[in-house]
């Protein structure tokens, strides 16, 4: 949508108001110039399109829940644990893994910007982004839940974390009940993207 | 004192939409040439992370509000690249030169993305002296949540806990402080805290007295309590 420039005081403003056309420019410009390489871009859009994405994390959640020695090691210290698994680099320098029980539920938000653990999610949803959820999440995370479809008992406390650093946020959903004879992969398609945000819950087997 | 940026706690922005599971990673096709325009553009080396968030809070508050979120990507590169004298303004308006420009050996290569997103950028730092603070003290966040050395310059204090007293919860060693690396300062690394607080001491009307907001805060973010 094309915007009303008012602000001269950034380059920004001297590209085409419409940001498709923006960024067109921008990309045309550098490529002219040898500063990008169009295969360079390609790469990066289909590694966060099709290689890194929440089965990473899914994976860790699930070797969580069967291995109980996995299951501490990744609570002491998250980050080398799932560096073994192959999932570290850009957005996932410094991993810490939270896990929700009956008494505590773990959310994460980043109402600074958008930090979000790329190795093991991939790139955030738009709502993570959104003003809305970075507004409310650290001030009425129970309503937040509720656009969610999720309702806590008042037992279960809520703890926010809000990603201020470049510190990292992977939430250990709540196993579901009736889970006790699946093996790592069929628990993993149980964990859902938004569980391991903390915005919602693992899917029950069947669901 | 704060940006439009720092809206942890902000009334009146409506329920957050969820979206489909089977939403595409990328909503547009020109939202993922964004992501890698400034990624690939981060690569060239002439700024660093702290100074790219920067960028996108330097937007004028009208813009940062009007702006979808992959256009504040797009823009903050541009002024970065501006501003750091990677392109002119000239460029910018389709008037420059089209000649190879002398950082072009430092292009990000598509043989080298992999390595590069692998390597990624940490910002942990040795430490140069014993922490401050130990697991269990109570501690207050500075007020005003601003940065003490560049006015109006950036930091990673939302200004929500700002004069609010939590609890160490862990120390993660020395990290780089966004303070003065945003401003080319150095890196100045300090001890980096997860600091719990709780809901009842941040929040006028707390949903539940017992719920608590972590934030990861830099040990000159913090003074005893």
């Amino acid at each position: 949508m094309p915007h009303d420039h008012h602000d001269h005081d950034h380059a920004h403003a001297l590209l085409p108001p419409d940001p498709a056309l923006r960024v067109r420019a921008l990309e045309t410009l550098l490529t002219r110039k040898g500063l990008i390489d169009p295969g360079a871009l390609d790469e990066i859009i289909d590694t966060y399109q099709n290689r890194i994405g929440p089965k990473n994390g899914a994976m860790v959640v699930a070797r969580a829940w069967a291995d109980p020695g996995f299951r501490a090691a990744l609570l002491q210290d998250a980050t080398p644990v799932v560096a073994d698994l192959g999932f570290f680099g850009r957005q996932g320098e410094h991993i810490v893994a939270v896990e929700n029980t009956e008494d505590v539920h773990n959310m994460v938000v980043c109402t600074l910007c958008s930090c979000y653990p790329w190795p093991l999610l991939g790139i955030p949803p738009g709502w993570y982004k959104s003003d809305a959820y970075r507004a409310r999440a650290v001030r009425e995370p129970r309503a937040v839940l509720a656009d969610f479809g999720v309702t806590l008992p008042e037992t279960t406390r809520v703890r926010v974390w809000d990603s201020t650093a470049e510190v990292r946020y992977l939430v250990i959903p709540r196993r579901p009940v009736g889970t006790e004879g699946l093996g790592v992969e069929d628990l993993a398609a149980l964990v859902t993207r938004d569980s391991m945000i903390g915005t919602g819950l693992a899917r029950e087997p069947g669901a | 004192m704060t940006r439009v940026h720092d809206m942890g706690g902000r009334f009146g922005d409506g329920p957050v939409d969820p979206g489909q599971p089977d939403d595409p990673v990328y909503a547009q096709d020109w939202h993922a040439r964004a992501l890698a325009v400034t990624l690939a553009t981060g690569a060239l080396g002439q700024w660093n992370l702290d100074m790219s968030r920067h960028a996108r809070e330097s937007l004028a508050p009208r813009d940062y509000v009007d702006f979808s979120y992959y256009e504040k990507w797009i823009s903050a590169v541009a002024d970065l690249l501006v501003s750091t004298g990677v392109l002119t303004e000239a460029d910018l308006r389709g008037e420059g030169d089209d000649s190879r420009h002398p950082l072009a050996d430092r292009a990000l290569k598509a043989e080298a993305v992999a390595a590069t997103l692998a390597r990624g950028g940490p910002a942990d730092r040795p430490m140069t002296a014993p922490p401050a603070y130990r697991p269990g003290d109570r501690v207050r966040a500075q007020r005003p949540a601003a940065n003490r050395l560049v006015d109006g310059g950036h930091t990673r204090l939302p200004a929500y806990a700002a004069g609010a007293t939590g609890r160490i919860l862990c120390c993660h060693g020395a990290h780089v402080l966004p303070d003065s690396n945003a401003h080319r300062l150095g890196e100045a690394p300090e001890p980096l805290y997860t600091v719990v607080f709780s809901a009842a001491e941040l929040w006028a009307h707390p949903e539940n007295p017992e719920d608590e907001i972590t934030l990861d805060l830099w040990q000159s973010y913090l003074e005893p309590a």
